[in-house]
């Protein structure tokens, strides 16, 4: 069998060879890179949201003392996480639930575990941010009509928080289909573990990373154009409509 | 129902060392028009932010409808919904519009349906002349517009009592009016209201009592005539005469 001779015949020799292992890859990079963001997201709202409760004077000791418990924890979970590097947490967490209590779960799983618990960790900072930075007043403006935290929170400050958190939603989307390489050290079969296991077979190592290198720019490129249409979108409309209408007088009874 | 509709009883707030409130014993009867006055870091605001709880008192209660408030959530949540407060700053939710901020507090808090709680925002709305820009969000209105939604919110709850915190003093002159002229068909109307101000005019014309606080203290109170035309107090004499 004729070997390629030069740089882009070997390029273009292992795309033709393993384009479909490629491709594979990139499919399961997607998949950690996308439920990962959505349960990473969902972690990061829920510790966030219950990181920035301030303790209410009025409430019972037993409750405050249960909040203080579920907040260090909390902020035990999001020290670690955002403390150590995700590839070795991948490691502790794939071979430790083995070792340690004799769990095999499915490299993939345990994929998704710690892009998820990563992303979470990270998330919930930018959401207690975004909570921290909506002015004071529309919290009071909503106790003052009488609404429990819950709700000022649901009705109020979130949705304008949120709207502030999509670029960042974005920008974690982007940070984990970069982040998924890492994953390879256990064994997941994504993009990076694609490549490696094609330049075991030529060693041509330049010509196979250059190629995932391409896919993943190609990839977080369009994501990132993707997004800034979608920012565009959720933006809505400046203006507004002033409706000339008459409805019945009103009147003022004490 | 007779007696007061809200009684201050030896209220006291500090600041860490900074006491700001000593000893504030203060009622409100149904119908009233009470005015506070005073300069400002007399604790006037802090005494109406106390009252709705929005600052937590050191000392001392709120009685409301005879029966004391507790600081629990609930109670705290369900006192709130009987006592309206517009601020100078509004405090309108940013991401609704004036129609929906209308809506929210008698849907979410009062539990009505949503037909009813538009009715109600349509009426308010209506009575502080702001239907026409029921679509519009806060950043679209002018100062004097917003003051104008975030009363008509207050109204939606239908308060047994309004409490204003300088609802006119993040406004530019010509908006001033506008929000006084609401103000006084509320008064005229008959709905009991506590307004801190420094429009002393508009105090002493549509007051039934004046309060003038100084120095974390009620220093002196009476009816317009009394506090205005012939204060007491040198201390009282000394602020008015600024005004004048």
């Amino acid at each position: 069998m004729q070997m390629p001779t030069t740089f882009f015949g070997w390029v273009s020799f292992l795309w033709d060879k393993y384009w479909l292992d490629f491709l594979r890859g990139l499919g399961v990079t997607l998949e950690l890179a996308v439920i990962g963001t959505i349960l990473g997201c969902l972690i990061g709202f829920v510790v966030g949201i219950i990181r920035s409760i301030t303790a209410d004077r009025g409430s019972s000791p037993i409750s405050r003392s249960l909040m203080a418990a579920v907040k260090a924890v909390l902020a035990a979970y999001v020290e670690i996480f955002r403390g150590t590097p995700m590839m070795v947490q991948a490691t502790v967490i794939y071979y430790g639930t083995m070792s340690l209590w004799g769990l095999d779960i499915p490299s993939f799983a345990a994929g998704i575990i710690v892009l998820s618990l990563n992303i979470g960790a990270y998330m919930s900072e930018s959401v207690r941010g975004a909570i921290g930075g909506i002015d004071r007043g529309q919290l009071e403006g909503g106790q003052a009509v009488g609404m429990s935290h819950g709700q000022i929170m649901y009705h109020v400050i979130m949705p304008q928080a949120l709207k502030n958190l999509i670029p960042q939603i974005g920008n974690t989307f982007i940070s984990a289909i970069k982040d998924t390489s890492v994953l390879n050290v256990i064994a997941v079969t994504e993009l990076y573990f694609a490549a490696k296991s094609v330049t075991g077979t030529y060693y041509r190592f330049f010509e196979t990373y250059l190629i995932i290198c391409v896919i993943y720019f190609v990839l977080t490129f369009t994501m990132s154009r993707v997004l800034k249409v979608l920012e565009r979108i959720l933006e809505g409309s400046r203006n507004y409509e002033l409706i000339l209408d008459d409805d019945d007088d009103a009147e003022v009874t004490a | 129902m007779s007696g007061p509709i809200l009684q201050v009883r030896h209220l006291e707030k500090s600041f860490g060392t900074h006491q700001v409130l000593r000893d504030i014993d203060f009622e409100v009867e149904k119908g009233e028009v009470i005015s506070i006055i005073g300069s400002s870091g007399s604790g006037k605001s802090t005494l109406l932010r106390c009252i709705n709880m929005l600052e937590t008192p050191s000392g001392g209660e709120i009685v409301f409808e005879g029966a004391p408030v507790s600081y629990r959530p609930k109670d705290k949540n369900y006192f709130r919904s009987k006592v309206g407060m517009v601020f100078q700053s509004f405090n309108l939710f940013a991401n609704m519009n004036a129609l929906k901020n209308c809506m929210i507090g008698p849907q979410i808090v009062n539990k009505k349906s949503k037909q009813e709680a538009e009715a109600l925002a349509r009426k308010y709305l209506k009575l502080v002349g702001m239907s026409a820009y029921r679509n519009a969000r806060p950043a679209q209105l002018s100062g004097g517009q917003k003051q104008r939604v975030a009363i008509a919110r207050a109204l939606c709850m239908q308060p047994d009592l309004l409490l204003f915190d300088e609802p006119t003093s993040a406004l530019d002159p010509e908006m001033v009016g506008e929000v006084l002229e609401v103000i006084r068909s509320l008064a005229e109307a008959g709905i009991t209201m506590v307004i801190v101000t420094h429009e002393m005019m508009f105090a002493k014309e549509i007051s039934s009592r004046v309060v003038f606080m100084d120095a974390g203290i009620i220093l002196e109170q009476g009816t317009p005539d009394q506090v205005f035309n012939h204060p007491q107090k040198d201390r009282t004499k000394e602020f008015l005469s600024r005004y004048r």
